[in-house]
């Protein structure tokens, strides 16, 4: 009678596959030494492990717009806050 | 026009005479009905007012004279800390979100209750025992704080004063501002009655919203940076110490990261309470219904991006101080185009006069220096000059006191026919505004003088030159007080004397005016079906409408 | 004065639960652990442009093992704790019920983990407050105080969801209790009480009810726990926030060797 909430077993599987897949990849370009851009690739690397939590194991991805929306105000603000602190600390 | 019912008696079952499980006292402090929850926080948010209050008086009174009057130095350190921690931890911040918030909007949007009731109750314990945790921070350990409301590194983590203990009393009020902001915006979402659309919500509501956000995405900010306080006090985690590395500009940046957007948690309410009363008693709809509807979200987003402004010699890079300052300039906007709307909505109006009206006003106009001395800080030139002096002292008391506490007495006075049933005696309120209203600007304005002459602020000390306004000062304090006074009595009494006031005395077309004062458990019947728009005073008259046709 | 109809739309959903109100409430909870842990990264990222050479060879002596091993073992509970609401909205309860107990056991993992590696610092005299971390250069110091006051609130975090889904697991797992109802008619009020006094239905004064019907439908147990799922859903989104967190952890204080 009540309808299905969530997504086939199978998929949430997938994603961990991805996630182990990029976890392997994160620490393999740790070792590469890359220098002054190994904390951007980490940052990057885990910025698409967070969004396959958030998309797929938090269910954003298939939720009402309002969830959408009121994330990306939080994020915004966060990164908001962030950039105009770093406009004291970059310049000092 | 004339207040009050022909009915000589309050309606038998209202929120206060409903039976709960436990009789007595308990039923009320454990209760998760919203008015009562509203009403426990109208008690205790009073009564640590009071005493913040009679410290504010012993504050002036040291001030009187130069050298020690009353009290010494190091005391006088702590009544400064005392004063502000309690009036902006205690009264402002909570303030007339969680006393007519959890009121009233539920009944503004035609609901019965928050989307989380238990929730709720929670909310107000949280306020409790951070409350409790504070004042236990005064009589233990190293007594009470000297730091200043703001608590500073290195000086926080320094001092042998109980700062521990009050920083983790500032963390869990915080979880009670948080978890009132998310019920707030989740009831606004879910439990609008049908055909309430978000356009027609009354503008208090929109306030209520705009403030909850920022009361769920600011205040973890400081919550974060008190506790790293702690840590470093309890469990030497020097984060901010400058000895180990550590930047005390980065408390200074978290700190108002959260206090600046906390200043519009205090105003935007205020602001609501204005919108609110402004349409009943010039019985004309609000001018600009939507513009004030988005500049209430627009100085919520605006007021996260200013905060530096309270940074401008702390040593921050040049960078940082033009863009705050431009920033800052900005944000006056959404507020100004708010003032411009409440004076239109008074031209052309029915206007009926009441104490309500004369504090709403008083607000405009308060409010208005408070603003207009906070550019002359935004600007970076004058503010290296009146930063940390008395400048600042008067600018936000005139917005935090002139501003939110004059619109909170304006809201008790529109909405306590409602919240108790009864009216009071207009004299005594006509009285204790001119009392409050000469008295206050006797009070602050000086400090605006004061402060360009370089009088520094939280000095205990002054040069004899700077004598005759701070004796003026004093003087205005004990005037306002008179008036605060006054009032305070006046509600007391009626509040179990007073005659009764009927469904709407003042004739309002809101929600709130459509079910009986004090309202049922349940606020409502039967849930409104909503046709007219917020402030239709020909077809949403209560009589006008089915549900007041029905209830009456 | 209200028709029939008109009461029941008054009152049929009073106590009907709103499941995406829950969620917002719960989406709403966790920005404010966004905000908080997000500021304490803010720092990290200060600390760490001033001090780059510092962090690197502080972030030497983490052991990226154990981080990964870590990263594995909650990455993995997110999985278990998605399977097992998914089973629930299956109505499958005793595998719903196992799963939890796997991600209740991974936490426990992680925390064991987490327990032995600062045991070795705390061993090598590098805990907060110590004479050899205040003997450290500046930016030493500030990788491990930021360690351990990140990791130490992160944990607290695992410690509580820990608690919150075992709790969830004994709410799926066991009988629901006999309901008692009370059908009380009075003339002008109809009340349906349950077991602890609270009102599931009333009906308002109308003179014109002449006949009450109530049908009372029992689920079977495995669908009855399904009522859980709204918070068991909500238990998941706390629970993957914890993980996310960590996905950013383990980089910045393991990987930037």
């Amino acid at each position: 009678m009540e309808k299905q909430v969530t997504l086939p077993y199978g998929k949430y599987v997938m994603v961990w596959f991805g996630l182990l897949a990029l976890t392997a990849l994160t620490v393999t370009a740790a070792s590469l030494h890359f220098g002054k851009w190994s904390v951007l690739a980490a940052i990057v690397i885990a910025t698409v492990k967070s969004s396959l939590v958030v998309l797929y194991f938090m269910n954003i991805k298939y939720e009402e717009k309002i969830f959408k929306i009121m994330l990306a105000v939080a994020i915004l603000t966060l990164m908001v806050i962030m950039v105009l602190t770093f406009a004291d600390i970059l310049f000092r | 026009m004339s207040y009050g019912s022909a009915d000589n008696s309050l309606p038998l079952k209202n929120f206060r005479t409903t039976k709960g499980r436990h009789g007595g006292v308990l039923d009320w402090i454990l209760s998760t009905d919203h008015k009562r929850i509203g009403i426990l926080y109208l008690i205790s948010i009073l009564s640590f007012t009071a005493v913040a209050i009679v410290i504010g008086l012993l504050m002036r009174l040291e001030l009187i004279a130069p050298g020690e009057t009353i009290v010494k130095p190091e005391t006088y350190n702590a009544l400064f800390t005392l004063h502000g921690v309690i009036m902006i931890f205690l009264f402002v911040v909570p303030g007339l979100q969680a006393i007519f918030g959890n009121f009233f909007l539920p009944i503004l949007i035609g609901a019965r209750d928050v989307a989380f009731p238990r929730l709720n109750l929670l909310s107000w314990w949280c306020y409790m025992i951070g409350a409790l945790m504070a004042v236990l921070a005064l009589f233990t350990g190293g007594g009470a704080p000297d730091t200043g409301w703001t608590f500073y590194v290195p000086y926080s983590v320094r001092t042998s004063t109980n700062v521990s203990l009050a920083v983790l009393g500032v963390f869990v009020l915080g979880f009670s501002s948080i978890l009132t902001g998310l019920n707030f915006v989740t009831t606004v979402h879910r439990m609008r009655a049908p055909g309430m659309t978000w356009f027609r919500i009354p503008l208090f509501v929109w306030a209520s919203y705009s403030t909850s956000w920022i009361q769920i995405l600011a205040t973890p900010v400081l919550a974060i940076t008190v506790l790293l306080v702690a840590f470093e006090r309890l469990f030497a985690i020097g984060i901010f110490d400058p000895a180990s590395g550590g930047d005390p500009l980065m408390y200074q940046h978290l700190f108002w990261i959260y206090s600046h957007p906390a200043v519009y948690i205090m105003i935007l309410p205020a602001m609501g309470v204005v919108s609110e009363i402004l349409p009943t008693f010039a019985r004309k709809p609000i001018f600009g219904y939507k513009a004030i509807a988005f500049s209430s979200l627009a100085i919520a987003f605006f007021g996260y991006l200013v905060w530096g402004h309270h940074m401008f010699t702390s040593g921050m890079s040049d960078t940082a101080r033009w863009v705050f300052s431009l920033l800052t300039f900005l944000v006056a906007i959404p507020s100004a185009i708010k003032v411009f709307n409440w004076v239109a909505t008074l031209y052309k109006g029915a206007i009926q006069m009441s104490p309500a009206l004369l504090f709403t006003m008083a607000f405009i106009f308060l409010f208005s220096i408070g603003g207009l001395t906070g550019l002359i800080q935004g600007a970076l030139a004058t503010s290296i000059h009146t930063h940390d002096t008395y400048f600042v002292v008067g600018h936000f008391h005139y917005i935090i006191f002139g501003g939110t506490g004059f619109a909170f007495i304006a809201g008790l006075l529109y909405w306590f026919p409602k919240m108790y049933g009864r009216l009071y005696r207009m004299k005594p309120m006509y009285i204790g505004w001119g009392l409050m209203f000469v008295g206050f600007n006797a009070l602050y304005f000086p400090m605006l003088i004061l402060g360009w002459m370089g009088m520094p602020r939280r000095y205990y000390d002054y040069i004899p030159e700077f004598q005759f306004w701070h004796v003026v000062s004093t003087v205005g304090s004990w005037i306002l007080v008179s008036g605060i006074i006054l009032i305070a009595v006046e509600f007391f009494r009626a509040r179990k004397h007073g005659p009764i006031a009927g469904d709407n005395p003042w004739g309002g077309v809101t929600l709130e005016w459509h079910i009986p004062s004090p309202p049922p458990h349940e606020n409502f019947e039967v849930i409104p079906q909503v046709t007219w728009d917020t402030y239709d005073f020909e077809h949403g008259l209560p009589e006008k409408t089915a549900e007041g046709a029905s209830h009456s | 004065m209200s028709t029939a109809a008109h009461a029941d739309s008054g009152h049929h959903l009073e106590h009907h639960q709103d499941h995406t109100g829950a969620k917002i409430g719960m989406w709403l909870f966790l920005f404010t652990e966004l905000l908080m842990f997000g500021s304490l990264f803010l720092v990290y990222s200060d600390y760490r442009m001033q001090f780059p050479a510092d962090f690197h060879f502080s972030a030497t002596s983490l052991d990226p093992l154990v981080g990964t091993i870590n990263t594995l073992v909650l990455l993995t509970s997110s999985l278990t704790m998605a399977l097992a609401i998914a089973a629930l909205d299956r109505n499958r309860q005793r595998i719903a019920v196992r799963l939890l107990g796997v991600t209740i056991f991974l936490g426990g993992v992680f925390l064991v983990n987490k327990y032995f590696e600062w045991s070795a610092k705390f061993a090598h005299d590098l805990y907060p407050g110590s004479e050899t971390l205040s003997m450290m250069a500046e930016g030493e110091r500030q990788f491990f105080n930021l360690y351990y006051a990140m990791t130490g609130l992160h944990g607290l975090h695992v410690l509580v969801g820990m608690i919150i889904i075992a709790v969830m697991l004994w709410l799926v797992a066991r009988k629901p209790r006999q309901k008692h109802m009370l059908l009380d008619v009075q003339p002008a009020r109809v009340t349906l009480q349950d077991a602890n006094d609270r009102e599931l239905l009333v009906l308002p004064a109308d003179d014109h009810v002449h006949e009450v019907h109530v049908t009372l439908v029992y689920d079977q147990h495995e669908e009855l726990s399904r009522r859980h799922l709204i918070h068991l859903e909500n238990t998941g989104l706390f629970w993957h926030l914890v993980d996310l967190i960590w996905i950013f952890l383990f980089p910045l204080f393991y990987l930037i060797t």
